[in-house]
């Protein structure tokens, strides 16, 4: 039995007729924080909630902390943290009721007063969860799921309807979680989200993982870099990558451009004698992988490092 | 500082069942006409139609007649028409879906709100049963065993019907549902005047009710008929709430 928080194998959900996974792998290992990145209806909650326990794979395996989680569902359920997308609570009662119910299956829960600090709750103590905001039924989630000390959490979308404030304040939280030791596996369709906080990241696509690997690691696997070069118009440069002259003059060269590709593409305008008077290079970011891999037209096997 | 250094632990299940019940029975409380449904239609049926003569109830004895019936009213509009409503909006909020993940688990959620409605039930049937005396019944204490077991035999058949109408239906149907069933029962169930004839065999309000009229009333044994009825309900409705029941 490995010792990862989650490990996942050939996992396929289905709905009646519909798939939404369709045979992911992954490996979350201790103490880092892992982002399961795509677009609404990519597999991503639906993944999740193979891992919480709420719904059966219909194919595949499943194991979180070393446990089955539905086997042993009441054994797994007190080392989690979990944070549904949305609703979960009691719509009656007050967010300070909510989090010290929740405190109270715990035996050494965080305190509630502090954790309701931390997340800027404290005014809303005495409100009822039905008349909080959006972005404050989140953080109160949030703090549900951190109150009992979890080894590992499972954040849907946590960062949804959140002000940008309280975005920064969460990811605060989340980098603070992974000092301390505690493993995190969050969905989300925000890239700076992803950029920001994962060690790893699997960007899911129609129920597939369409790559995988460390954000730095996707950035530079992608091929998507770009050179731009001004010279004069007209030229057509033979180097192996794709060329565009959007206009005249101004050349795009994209691809997996390291040193050696940028000098032999300058070496060739070097030898047609062209007069270069801008030369600009650009690393692309996950954003413009993430857009890559999942724009239609781009077959899924092509595009990288996935496992 | 290392506030959010893993060190997960349950408490006992103890403290946390009771947490959970008292969440339950404040929310409870909380709701308005849930309070009303749970004592002041009750109070009122009693006073009005044991009171004063606006129904004709079989007997000379109308606190006789009209007080069983109002407990085994009541044991309904919580067991089954309360339960229904907030187990639907539940589970519409996601509420049980989380809470049957978290440390409480799925079998403690469904014990405390078992425990929770039962409490409820005890404290309202006293209090009915008080006034009950105070404006003149007069019950068979000594018949105080039978009655109860009818009445966990009837909030069985009623809490599985509910859990059942939760799971299947959506909450504003099922609240809908369960309140026009409340009405029906209200009005032709065998409380405020005698049900037409052979109703009292097949539904669980009115077997229930005669139950108690010939045990508290009557110093009678409870009637086959309502074993056999009250039975018979029960297992139908655990067996399809245990097949039907949806946590999401």
């Amino acid at each position: 039995m490995s010792d990862d928080a989650v490990e996942v194998r050939d996992v396929v959900v289905r709905y009646g007729a519909t798939t939404a996974v369709d045979g992911v792998s992954l490996t979350v290992p201790r103490g880092r924080v892992f982002a399961l990145l795509g677009h609404n209806g990519a597999g991503k909650t639906s993944l999740l909630q193979v891992c919480e326990g709420f719904r059966a794979a219909s194919e595949g395996a499943c194991r979180v902390l070393g446990l089955d989680p539905i086997r042993d569902h009441d054994e797994l359920m007190p080392r989690l943290g979990i944070m549904l997308q949305s609703g979960g609570m009691y719509p009656w009662a007050t967010a300070s009721e909510l989090l010290h119910l929740f405190a109270s299956f715990s035996a050494n829960p965080i305190d509630p007063g502090t954790l309701m600090d931390r997340l800027g709750l404290h005014k809303t103590a005495k409100t009822r969860y039905r008349r909080l905001s959006g972005g404050e039924q989140q953080r109160l989630s949030l703090a549900v799921a951190l109150v009992g000390r979890p080894e590992l959490v499972f954040l849907d979308e946590p960062t949804a309807g959140m002000d940008t404030e309280a975005r920064h304040t969460t990811w605060q939280l989340i980098e603070e979680l992974r000092a301390d030791g505690v493993s995190v596996l969050l969905t989300t369709h925000l890239l700076d989200e992803a950029e920001r906080l994962a060690d790893d990241v699997v960007i899911m696509r129609e129920g597939r993982v369409a790559a995988t690997g460390t954000p730095a690691q996707l950035t530079a696997a992608a091929g998507i870099d770009h050179l731009e070069v001004r010279a004069e118009a007209g030229l057509k440069p033979e180097v192996p990558f794709k060329v565009t002259e959007a206009t005249p003059g101004e050349y795009t060269i994209a691809g997996t451009l390291d040193a050696a590709a940028i000098a032999s593409v300058l070496a060739w305008f070097a030898r047609e004698g062209a007069q270069v008077t801008a030369v600009n290079t650009r690393r692309r970011t996950l954003e413009d992988v993430y857009l890559a891999l999942t724009a239609e037209q781009l077959t899924t096997g092509k595009a990288g490092a996935g496992r | 500082m290392t506030t959010f250094a893993p060190a997960p632990a349950r408490n006992t299940t103890k403290a946390i069942l009771r947490s959970q019940i008292r969440m339950e029975l404040l929310l409870t409380a909380r709701r308005g006409e849930a309070v009303v449904l749970a004592m002041g239609v009750p109070l009122l049926v009693l006073l009005g139609a044991g009171l004063t003569h606006v129904t004709n109830v079989p007997g000379g004895d109308r606190l006789a007649y009209v007080v069983p019936g109002v407990l085994a009213l009541t044991v309904m509009s919580t067991a089954f028409t309360g339960q229904a409503i907030t187990t639907g909006y539940e589970r519409s909020y996601g509420v049980l879906k989380r809470l049957g993940a978290s440390p409480l688990s799925r079998p403690g959620l469904l014990f405390a709100k078992t425990a929770a409605v039962l409490a409820l039930i005890v404290l309202q049937l006293v209090v009915l049963a008080a006034v009950g005396v105070a404006v003149g019944w007069h019950p068979h204490v000594t018949q105080i065993l039978p009655a109860l077991g009818v009445t966990v035999l009837a909030t069985t058949a009623y809490s599985g019907l509910a859990l059942l109408l939760a799971s299947v239906l959506k909450p504003e149907t099922t609240t809908g549902l369960a309140t026009l069933i409340y009405v029906l029962m209200l009005a032709a169930g065998g409380i405020m005047f005698a049900a037409p004839g052979g109703v009292s065999e097949f539904l669980p309000l009115a077997a229930h009710a005669e139950a108690l009229r010939a045990t508290l009333s009557h110093d009678q044994p409870v009637p086959l008929g309502s074993w056999a009825s009250l039975s018979v309900w029960a297992a139908v409705c655990v067996v399809a709430a245990a097949k039907k029941f949806r946590w999401e």
